[in-house]
């Protein structure tokens, strides 16, 4: 597999400008005769498909859920960054640059941040045109905080649901396209594959999710902007549609998978209470700004937290972190709150948690203060969990949030399988080995809105529009496939007594992966891990039930071909994982520490984006390597002490 | 996870309906032991997982983030649209709400623009057709001045965002006792008729999605004021005054039609 990044030769703040020149155009009038598909309508996808409509394309756009504005990107709280250096205090295209490729611990492509740095201005500018009711000063002009560590205030935000506004901004345009006749949107339709013809992309095939009738749809492009695959830890942030499948069955018709290992795993999360727990919530780390996090010094103590007096209380951050304490970034802060459970510090009735303490900030600022700046999160924690964080302090714990790998792509965004394309957070680009907070919503938006609409034209010019036929040979033969997988779901599981549910695999996939390739991994985890996959999955296929039809609406059904894709695609995460023999970013290998047991990154051997190629069934997928080249940062080792 | 946590049983009546085309039921399920601290989807996927083991089809229901802001759960509950609790969403809303014993009863979302699908998922497109006829601002990508050049107060900004925490659940439409959408549809002509960037279309934006409205079958507003109610991010009914200010207005002195 040849992997040609496309990065434009020439100075870095030039490469951006100097390809779109160099890239080949369609002309306006032509541009109708080409069709697209675009899977997914998160702020990636809803923002390129209205993006290509308004360029003439003709656009066809997929979405599992009933409307196109209920896609998961609506759940970002915190925000959005842009470098427009509104607050005066230095910030530059070249610090967003820095900040997000240090961020990512030097795992990803400089060409492509600094082209997300460039464009995240004109997202604002987009948004705001929109009507996108950002947060303002008294003067009219936005408000900006800072967020996630930065030492700049670059983060555009509305209240906490950003996420919400920017999507229905991006929605709108959508719909406006819809309105106009340029794209067609199939809400309640799911990719089940895809279809590739002489080497290319050639269209999907989908199950309606009402009828359960699989259909063929052909185009001269395919977009796939179907989101993360955190779900694979059965427990996560995500929602819970969210789900791998699109991007695996890309993957095993010949798109390569990037750095799946990479998953971001964010500190506050309200913990698990049950068995029965269906997601996890997210409370914005904004919280740790005024909360300090500790755990009994005694393992096992089970008194009240009201009862553990000062002398008996460890704040395991400020000890350990005294410059950062409990500000220390994103994985540092969850692996050391796992650390403490493990060692049987964690509080709580499962003992999975530890406290987020604001009275020491009540009694400095009033209580009054406190409830300003983060009565609306208290209300939501108080409603999920019947206790008041003012009056005893909060129980949090790490869950998983987002995925920094996916689907390989190069500078134009296309995966290895010619006229497929990937945005947001499906792919792997821009994020490196850890995402800063407020960069997701950036992202999604930076491809969508300015990325494709200048970089499909040149495939497109390239490929010509002949008519795309999808009763063809390929496209039938791709649709039995899926056909077959569907009967075998129904069909092969038992439908009597003592057979198991597809949650339930999908819980002890889950477990399996948060113990062996969460936050810490090491080799005879990862190894155990790996062999313990071939078994879930025979026992999925011959006794998950699966009740219903296919010609109908059947949830159960949905939920089983997930499963099963997140059953095959925690391998290649779990073989990622164990070729990485080195701590980075999001997460710690044990093997690699410094002297004071802190992640140890190895650039002599893992500076490169480890890529895999899908080789058969009962194979292990083939590694190959991009090397990553700093030309204009110097990889620097992290450090919070 | 709470000190207060307790395993309570309940009754829940359920409706049940294949297709649109079958006749639908209300059928009696045991929840089996709850605990309080769950919500309500929880307590569902906890049924559902019991009627999956026995072999029959689990109830069919719409979700998705389960953090209150996708919009896609609701059913009606105990005859009122998200249950009880104020501003609240299905998938917020926890079983510490309900006692042990308790009849709980579960039904779709009722009403003529949304017909029904299965179970408890009905079909809630009209609300995107009604955002595809005008709420929104014509903008092309690329061509947007520079965000600051735009300034707007904050308590303007506030405003429209009030308007805009609207999540599309279709709530307010269920609540009604005429199926209308004018909450819905007033929040998102509010916001843009508040904000510069709307000013352009706005005479055109109420003519044309009221009109729709009205073509899509959902009814006329009665002052109830059941939407505010039911809306689970408590979007206020002074938006569908607005929206009425906005549609006179524009009917008697705008040149749209």
């Amino acid at each position: 597999m040849l992997l040609d990044a496309k990065i434009p030769t020439g100075p870095l703040a030039e490469k951006w400008d100097k390809h779109r020149f160099d890239l080949k155009l369609v002309n306006p009038a032509n541009k109708r005769k080409f069709d697209i598909i675009v899977v997914g309508s998160g702020l990636a996808g809803a923002s390129a498909s209205a993006s290509l409509a308004e360029m003439g394309y003709n656009v066809k756009t997929f979405c599992i859920q009933d409307s196109p504005r209920r896609a998961h990107s609506i759940a970002a709280q915190g925000g959005i960054n842009a470098a427009k250096n509104y607050q005066n205090d230095g910030d530059s295209i070249f610090r967003l640059f820095y900040d997000t490729i240090k961020g990512g611990d030097f795992r990803a492509r400089e060409a492509n941040v600094y082209r997300l740095a460039q464009v995240s201005n004109n997202i604002i500018d987009q948004c705001v045109a929109q009507g996108v009711p950002f947060a303002r000063e008294y003067g009219g002009g936005l408000a900006n905080r800072s967020f996630g560590g930065a030492q700049v205030s670059r983060t555009f935000y509305a209240r906490g649901q950003t996420g919400q506004q920017l999507l229905l901004g991006a929605y709108g345009a959508l719909m406006r396209q819809v309105k106009l006749g340029k794209v067609t949107m199939l809400p309640r339709q799911e990719m089940l594959d895809l279809v590739v013809e002489d080497g290319v992309a050639r269209g999907i095939i989908t199950r309606n999710l009402i009828t359960g009738a699989i259909e063929c749809h052909g185009a001269h492009a395919v977009v796939l902007a179907t989101g993360g695959y955190g779900n694979a830890y059965f427990l996560s942030t995500n929602a819970m549609a969210s789900n791998v499948t699109a991007a695996f069955r890309a993957y095993k018709r010949g798109a390569a998978m990037a750095n799946p290992c990479f998953v971001q795993i964010h500190p506050t999360c309200i913990p698990v209470h049950g068995d029965y727990q269906s997601k996890l919530t997210l409370m914005s780390e904004s919280l740790r700004n005024d909360g300090r996090v500790w755990v009994p010094i005694k393992p096992g103590d089970k008194r009240a937290p009201g009862d553990i007096p000062e002398a008996e209380r460890d704040y395991y951050l400020e000890k350990k972190y005294p410059s950062f304490g409990n500000l220390v970034p994103r994985d540092v802060a969850s692996r050391n709150a796992k650390e403490q459970c493990d060692a049987g510090k964690g509080v709580g009735d499962t003992g999975l948690a530890v406290y987020l303490d604001f009275a020491d900030a009540i009694q400095r600022d009033s209580l009054a203060t406190v409830q300003k700046k983060y009565g609306n999160l208290f209300h939501m924690y108080e409603k999920i969990t019947a206790q008041n964080p003012t009056e005893r302090p909060m129980m949090i714990y790490p869950a998983v949030h987002y995925a920094m790998g996916g689907l390989w792509v190069d500078y134009n965004l296309m995966s290895t399988i010619p006229g497929l394309f990937v945005l947001g957070e499906a792919n792997f680009s821009d994020h490196g080995a850890n995402r800063l907070g407020a960069s997701a919503l950036m992202q999604g938006l930076a491809d969508g809105y300015f990325v494709i609409p200048a970089t499909i034209g040149a495939y497109l010019a390239g490929h010509g529009s002949r008519n795309i036929d999808p009763t063809g040979q390929a496209f039938l033969a791709t649709r039995k496939e899926a056909e077959g997988r569907i009967s075998r779901l129904l069909t092969g599981g038992g439908k009597g007594a003592g057979k198991r549910t597809v949650d339930d695999f999908h819980r002890q996939l889950g477990l399996l992966l948060w113990e062996h390739c969460g936050m810490a991994r090491n080799e005879k985890g990862l190894q155990e891990a790996l062999q313990k996959i071939p078994a879930i999955r025979e026992e999925f296929w011959h006794s998950a039930i699966v009740p219903g039809t296919g010609q109908s609406l059947n949830q159960s059904l949905e939920r089983a071909g997930r499963v099963a894709d997140f059953i095959d695609f925690a391998q290649v995460m779990v073989v990622d994982a164990l070729q990485r023999k080195e701590s980075c970013g999001c997460h710690l290998r044990e093997e690699s520490q410094t002297p004071e047991n802190e992640a140890l990154r190895d650039d002599s051997n893992y500076s490169h984006v480890a890529v895999w190629e899908y080789a058969g069934k009962d194979t292990l997928p083939t590694l190959h390597k991009e090397p990553l080249s700093f030309e204009n940062v110097q990889p620097s080792q992290r450090s919070y002490k | 996870m709470s000190n207060t946590s307790k395993i309570i049983n309940l009754t829940l009546k359920i409706w049940r309906q294949e297709n649109p085309a079958s006749t639908g039921v209300f059928k009696n399920y045991p929840s089996g032991p709850i605990s309080t601290d769950m919500s309500f989807l929880e307590m569902l996927d906890v049924v559902n997982e019991a009627l999956t083991q026995q072999g029959e089809e689990p109830v069919a229901f719409d979700h998705d983030c389960r953090e209150g802001i996708c919009g896609a759960c609701g059913t009606v509950i105990n005859g009122q649209a998200h249950g009880h609790q104020q501003g609240t969403t299905l998938c917020q809303l926890h079983m510490r709400n309900f006692k042990d014993g308790d009849t709980i009863v579960i039904e779709p979302f009722r009403s003529r623009a949304f017909p029904l699908i299965k179970d408890l998922i009905v079909d809630r497109s009209a609300l995107d057709t009604l955002v595809a006829e005008g709420g929104y601002v014509s903008v092309n990508t690329g061509g947007a001045t520079e965000a600051n050049a735009i300034l707007i107060p904050q308590q303007t900004a506030d405003q429209a965002l009030d308007a805009s925490e609207c999540i599309g659940c279709g709530a307010c439409v269920a609540a009604c006792p005429n199926g209308s959408a004018m909450l819905f549809l007033s929040a998102k002509v509010s916001q843009l008729a508040l904000l510069p960037q709307g000013q352009p279309e706005r005479a055109k934006r109420a003519l044309a999605m009221v009109r729709k409205m009205d073509e899509l079958g959902f009814g006329n507003c009665g002052n109830e004021r059941e939407c505010e109610a039911a809306c689970p991010k408590q979007i206020s009914i002074t938006n569908i005054a607005r929206l009425n200010r906005e549609y006179f207005k524009a009917s008697l002195f705008s040149r749209e039609k």
